[in-house]
């Protein structure tokens, strides 16, 4: 949908065509019970509920497409056109009320329900469309105007609105960290008993609109200056900054919660995972849907080797287990990738699926049962203990993922930059030309299989202790699906991407406990518009980024059509 | 003295008799080029040498050393490296890590940096674009590429699979002088050509292929003189 020319025909069309879409989108959003399901979720107490929100977000989203793409027209064109964008929003939001109050909708859309029609009408019955019109006539006139406003405005706005939307979304888990002392304090300033207060969310809004002013205005002083020190001097700085870092994630489950900690244990294992399946599929280019079996093969061995229960092959510490599943899951990754040494492309995903549902039916079948425990799982797995120290929760068991996610980060980080990492590269890029270059890719594929693989091991075996118990069921091919998710997300091939991509598709979902019945609607809508608008990821490799942005550099040729390049020659 | 020795050499595509009893040598210092039409197996011969697909039947030996049983990545090591058809370069690497690539069967920095300097002075060009990423070179530039990176694993034998394809003539001169030059300079080539012209003129001698087996073979200028060669390959 390129802008055709720029006629006033083009420019109604853009304005309807955009409309409609993301009215189509509210009413989906409606429909499918989401709206009402966040109801009760207040952003800013007594003023605006999720529900709201969401809605208004539908004609902000339509104001700022029509503004972008009559960029080069007249501000108050733009404005104008992105008004009757937000307005179209809300006539199709109204018609969806006047429709489903005459219509029984509920035969087939089982959410179209009189509440949420209360809703869309803000309680007001027919009489409250005119209003919804003209609120989302309103978000769409604001979408337009944030377009035109000039950067130094619009990022701390930008930054100041998105403080306060977060705190007020999260505002029960923000609430649950500031208990005592002067945080009790905070919390009585900011919060009232329903949610974020009026003035709260004013205050949160002037402080990050003030941090990001101040940041824009003193980040390039404060590098040039760190730039400009001795470099005994800047490893001093180095080392203050590495145990700042250190001294927050020491005190950060204290301070973060029983939940909250516990949905991060959740991002560690799976950064462990996409750390591991990133290097099968970021670094090495084989695609991988089966993963979760070598998270299963992790968490078996240390349940195996440790449990208390009648199961127990040994007793053994923890300590001396978590290197026997490593070592066992990477064993597991080379026999894995044995059989499909020769399989490419789509082919690969099939037969790596069918590898990880033969693990999931072999610990559940009664064959093995008298060893595996089948559907009854491993129970009575110790939790580790440490000079003391026992690995009791969440809170504990939060020192073990940070360390080990930053360990096998390291280790993948050097891995990529070794001998092994470019064989990986080059595999990657063309598996033929990586074997006429003289690269075993023999060799190189199955260590590919089998690192991955231990490193899901380590996550397996931290996930053990974590539950105490280990069940067939936890094993289950949406794992494979969703680490695989987590790092398109947060950019192939990327290692801090990794760690963005699980807290975007891991964490969020878990602290929006109202969306969690919506996650994978999220999850999906979330993808589809990561890959149109960031292909790249979140956090992209340098390569990725080359590949799919700049196109003033990038090559119409990219490098699999090599071969048809031969046709639009004699430029040289 | 001979360098690559290739006897009798069979492979087959499944049930297909793609080689049917291949003989040729290469010399050392030599250029050697194989001509014939489209399928006449020339590619296959190239393939099997560099272990990419395996013969049935048949003996490779450079030196005197068998490559027949070794697969491609120790082949390589052992000196014969394959500049793979259509110019397959990595290409949204850039041009230094191309390279770089090339020299992954060898270990010792200094040797690998000095290469690069060498393969700078004859590809001047790859030296003015190394930074960027290979995919947006333009044809020739990317076979230019193609051939320096083979020529970062200091092969013995250079292997060339259709170099000019799909190069605008002026391009296909230069890059048959770039492979003059590389054999100057000490590397044996084998070349695959269905530029029989260019290729014959390079060359010291040259295999006429059809349908899997070798038709004839001589030195360049009898080929060249040959009256059939002369109407198949070289437009009467």
């Amino acid at each position: 949908m390129e802008p055709t020319a720029k006629t006033a025909r083009g420019l109604w069309r853009s304005v309807v065509q955009t409309g409609a879409l993301w009215g189509a989108g509210a009413i989906f959003l409606a429909l499918v019970g989401l709206v009402e399901a966040v109801s009760h979720r207040q952003i800013v107490a007594g003023v605006l509920s999720l529900a709201y929100a969401l809605l208004l977000l539908a004609g902000l989203g339509a104001g700022i497409q029509v503004s972008r793409r009559w960029a080069g027209t007249a501000a108050w064109q733009r404005i104008v056109g992105g008004a009757l964008a937000g307005a179209l929003v809300g006539v199709a939001v109204g018609l969806l009320v006047v429709v489903g109050r005459s219509v029984n909708l509920r035969i087939m859309l089982i959410n179209a329900s009189p509440a949420l029609y209360e809703i869309l009408s803000f309680g007001l019955g027919v009489g409250g469309v005119p209003l919804m019109v003209l609120a989302q006539t309103g978000a769409g006139a604001i979408g337009a105007a944030t377009p035109l406003l000039p950067p130094v405005f619009r990022r701390p706005v930008m930054a100041g609105l998105g403080t306060a939307f977060v705190i007020g979304l999260f505002q029960d888990l923000v609430q649950l960290m500031l208990q005592s002392g002067v945080r009790a304090s905070l919390r009585s300033l900011l919060f009232t008993g329903d949610g974020l207060a009026l003035h709260g969310a004013v205050l949160l809004f002037v402080f990050a609109a003030g941090v990001n002013v101040l940041r824009a205005r003193y980040r390039a002083p404060a590098s040039r200056w760190a730039v400009g020190l001795s470099p005994q001097r800047r490893q001093v700085l180095r080392w203050i900054t590495l145990g700042a870092v250190f001294a927050a994630i020491l005190i950060l489950p204290w301070v973060a919660g029983l939940f909250i900690s516990q949905v991060l244990v959740l991002v560690g294992l799976y950064t462990l995972m996409g750390l591991g399946l990133n290097l099968e599929v970021g670094f090495a280019g084989l695609l991988d849907l089966g993963f979760v079996a070598f998270f299963a093969i992790g968490a078996y061995t240390v349940g195996l080797l440790t449990t208390t229960g009648p199961l127990a092959v040994a007793h053994l510490a923890w300590w001396t287990v978590v290197p026997i599943a490593t070592v066992v899951s990477l064993i597991a990754g080379v026999f894995f990738g044995l059989p499909i040494l020769r399989i490419r492309g789509d082919y690969l995903a099939i037969a790596t699926l069918g590898f990880g549902e033969i693990i999931r039916l072999l610990v559940l079948s009664d064959f093995l049962r008298p060893w595996l425990g089948g559907s009854q799982g491993v129970l009575g797995i110790p939790k580790p203990v440490l000079v003391g120290l026992e690995f009791r929760g969440p809170q504990q068991l939060i020192y073990l993922t940070v360390a080990a996610s930053a360990l096998v980060a390291f280790v993948a980080a050097r891995l990529r930059d070794s001998r092994l990492g470019r064989a990986w590269m080059a595999v990657r890029e063309d598996e033929d030309v990586a074997e006429a270059l003289g690269i075993n890719t023999v060799n190189v594929k199955l260590l590919a299989y089998g690192i991955g693989g231990a490193f899901a091991g380590v996550s397996g075996a931290i996930f053990a202790v974590m539950l105490g118990s280990v069940f067939p069921h936890s094993f289950n091919v949406l794992i494979s699906i969703n680490v695989l998710a987590l790092i398109i997300v947060g950019g192939m091939g990327s290692l801090p991407g990794v760690m963005v991509g699980s807290l975007a598709l891991v964490g969020l979902p878990e602290l929006l406990r109202e969306f969690s019945d919506f996650r994978f609607l999220v999850y999906g809508a979330v993808l589809i518009v990561m890959m149109q608008l960031r292909p790249e990821g979140l956090w992209p490799t340098a390569v990725a980024r080359r590949e799919l942005h700049d196109e003033a550099q990038a090559p119409a040729v990219p490098g699999h059509a090599v071969e048809l390049a031969g046709a639009k020659e004699g430029d040289g | 003295m001979t360098l690559l020795d290739v006897e009798n050499l069979h492979v087959y595509y499944g049930q297909i008799h793609a080689l049917k009893g291949i003989t040729l040598h290469v010399d050392q210092g030599e250029i050697v080029t194989l001509i014939g039409a489209n399928g006449a197996g020339k590619s296959t011969t190239l393939k099997t040498i560099s272990g990419l697909l395996r013969p049935r039947e048949g003996r490779i030996t450079l030196s005197g050393l068998d490559l027949a049983a070794l697969p491609a990545h120790e082949v390589v090591a052992k000196g014969v490296v394959q500049v793979p058809e259509g110019r397959r370069i990595f290409g949204q690497l850039t041009v230094h890590e191309n390279l770089s690539m090339g020299a992954y069967t060898r270990t010792e920095r200094d040797g690998i940096d000095g290469d690069l300097e060498r393969i700078f002075t004859l590809f001047p060009r790859l030296k003015e674009r190394r930074a960027q990423v290979a995919g947006t070179l333009s044809g020739g530039e990317q076979q230019m590429l193609a051939i320096g990176r083979a020529l970062m694993s200091q092969p013995k034998v250079l292997l060339l699979d259709e170099p000019s394809m799909g190069l605008a003539p002026v391009l296909v001169e230069q890059i048959f002088e770039t492979i003059t030059g590389i054999n100057q300079l000490g590397t044996t080539v084998l070349l695959v050509e269905q530029n029989a012209f260019m290729a014959l003129q390079i060359a010291r001698r040259g295999y006429v292929l059809q349908t899997g087996e070798i038709a004839l073979s001589g030195s360049a200028k009898e080929l060249q003189a040959n009256a059939e060669v002369r109407k198949a390959y070289l437009g009467g």
